[in-house]
């Protein structure tokens, strides 16, 4: 059972800010979906190694090369930038 | 079908322009009830569709998908066109490029006529979960078309493009499928590049096609797969037009039925009892029908609803209203805010409900001390469950069952129990989880409150066996 308190520190780690009410919200909803994956506990997996990735796939490399990018995505990028100054994207103090 | 409006363009029945407007004004009547688009863009599409009749004019060769009007889910980029993901946090956002799967379909002369409404980031069952619309089902206006891919399961089976992209998580492109009475494929993990697809959870993301039949779902299929130097996941294994591979013939293809899938009481008899007529009609036309054991669905949910939750916190903190998207950081220049201000407070005004759960699920499932009880748990029963696919698979070609526990449910009727909605995904998730390719196909309809609605039959192939898959659909399919 995840506490409101639980929600608020998930949240703060999450970066998203939350009221009290919906704090409560997802303390309730959160608890169900994690009684319900408890339903993991039965299986046996004793000498199962974990897998991340289904392909089996490791380390794919490439040449580390620089490949332009034409003007119009460079602008394209540039213009979803939320505030900018010149071709710059502008963000608030750290501190 | 979509070699029908092939062979019509090419023998100048008719021309591309004059098809793509026809698909406009059925939108234009269609779309108030059913609401499948977040945008359209028409002139975008008639230059493409006058382009590729200038090229039939000139007598050059055109491709399957030349001139085709289709419809495309609203989280893979077009260039210069909006993609919102069906997200307020993306309102306003023009990709700057394609998505490689565009690339293709560009170089096929494939039209575009809009982009399909999704639940949020694809995060959902009905597309309920949208920040912008519901989409409604065509086959009874009240219910929910499925999801995530809804919009363009329902712009398919409304006759409003002649094939729609879609992509699939845990579900999102065979459960609308089966809601609206359309074929919809899931290929397998990585035959098809995520480059362009706005993340889900990239282990288990994978595009696919939306269509009327199976050959048009071959047809699409082999012509955005293939080994993209974007996607690592991605690998170069389809070479062939699969549509070349349809004979029709199951004579002795072994056909595995999971016990499992059928016990319990959460599936509908109408589901189950067409299911079961599925199963007769395969064995009059020659399969060998052989019992098979895999996990139950609700190991195979659970295990989706920790490693998926947890992908989704990891690919959902590019959203911090810094580098692109939505960010209260707009026209709000004087103020003392500092940069953590702007994190917690654009992700907490412009991301959606069901997002912010997930995103909070992973986050607690990865976070220290509970990684190990979570998150590495997990990932060991998705190792037990692709061994038991293996198992099953020595014994038989493709494996048979129910695409979604019910047909279409009402609007409304699951918003307020998240978990409830995860179920719709009972039967899906399993392929998403071991990464093989699945089908689902129309089986036929169960009456419910006297509107016939859509049953959807799944079948799951082997990894990257997508031509047994695709003719054992066909074959269905055609008799």
């Amino acid at each position: 059972m995840l506490s409101k308190n639980n929600v608020q520190k998930i949240a703060n780690l999450a970066r998203i800010e939350i009221s009290d009410e919906e704090a409560e919200k997802y303390s309730k909803e959160l608890s169900d979906i994690l009684g319900f994956v408890e339903k993991l506990n039965e299986a046996d997996t004793d000498k199962i190694e974990p897998i991340a990735h289904i392909t089996g796939a490791k380390n794919v490399t490439r040449e580390d090369e620089i490949i332009e990018a034409n003007a119009e995505t460079k602008e394209g990028i540039i213009k979803n930038f939320p505030e900018k100054k010149d071709r710059f994207d502008k963000v608030k103090a750290v501190f | 079908m979509i070699r029908d409006l092939h062979e019509k363009l090419v023998n100048q029945e008719i021309t591309s322009e004059q098809l793509t407007s026809d698909y406009f004004d059925a939108i234009e009547k269609k779309e108030p009830k059913i609401e499948a688009f977040l945008s359209l863009n028409k002139e975008f599409a008639l230059d493409k569709a006058r382009a590729v009749d200038r090229k039939i004019q000139n007598g050059e060769e055109i491709g399957l998908l030349a001139g085709i009007p289709s419809a495309i889910k609203d989280n893979m980029c077009i260039n210069g066109l909006p993609v919102t993901a069906g997200s307020k946090v993306l309102e306003n956002y023009i990709a700057p490029y394609d998505a490689t799967v565009i690339k293709k379909l560009k170089k096929e002369d494939a039209v575009f006529l809009g982009k399909t409404n999704l639940d949020e980031f694809a995060m959902g069952s009905s597309t309920e979960n949208s920040a912008y619309q519901t989409t409604k089902n065509a086959h009874d206006t009240s219910r929910v078309p499925g999801g995530s891919s809804g919009g363009s399961a329902a712009a398919v089976a409304a006759d409003m493009c002649a094939y729609a992209l879609g992509s699939d998580t845990g579900g999102s492109i065979r459960q609308p499928a089966s809601f609206c009475g359309t074929v919809g494929l899931k290929p397998t993990y990585g035959l098809v590049s995520r480059y362009g697809l706005i993340a889900m959870a990239s282990s288990f993301d994978q595009i696919g096609p939306i269509t009327r039949t199976v050959e048009d779902a071959a047809i699409v299929f082999s012509r955005i797969a293939g080994k993209d130097r974007h996607d690592s996941t991605s690998v170069p294994l389809v070479d062939k037009n699969y549509e070349d591979f349809l004979s029709g013939n199951v004579k002795n293809l072994k056909i595995g039925v999971p016990k499992e899938y059928f016990e319990g009481n959460g599936l509908d008899a109408g589901v189950r009892k067409i299911v079961e007529n599925s199963i007769e009609k395969y064995e009059k036309l020659g399969a060998k029908i052989i019992d098979v054991s895999l996990p139950s669905g609700e190991y195979a949910l659970a295990t989706y609803y920790i490693i998926q939750p947890c992908e989704v916190s990891s690919n959902m903190a590019r959203y911090d209203g810094i580098r692109f998207g939505q960010s209260i950081e707009k026209g709000n220049s004087e103020d003392n805010f500092v940069l953590k201000d702007i994190y917690f407070k654009s992700r907490a005004k412009y991301l959606g409900k069901e997002v912010k759960r997930r995103i909070m699920l992973g986050t607690y499932a990865l976070s220290a001390g509970y990684y190990d009880q979570y998150y590495k748990k997990a990932q060991k029963v998705r190792a037990l469950i692709k061994n038991k696919f293996e198992e099953a698979f020595q014994k038989v070609d493709v494996i048979l069952g129910p695409t979604a526990p019910t047909p279409a449910f009402k609007i409304g009727e699951k918003t307020e129990n998240p978990l409830e909605m995860y179920l719709a995904d009972i039967y899906t998730a399993p392929a998403n989880i071991a990464g093989i390719p699945a089908i689902s196909i129309p089986a036929g309809n169960a009456k419910i409150e006297g509107k016939e609605l859509p049953v959807g039959l799944q079948l799951m192939g082997k990894w990257f066996d997508e031509e047994t898959l695709l003719n054992c659909a066909h074959a269905f399919e055609i008799s």
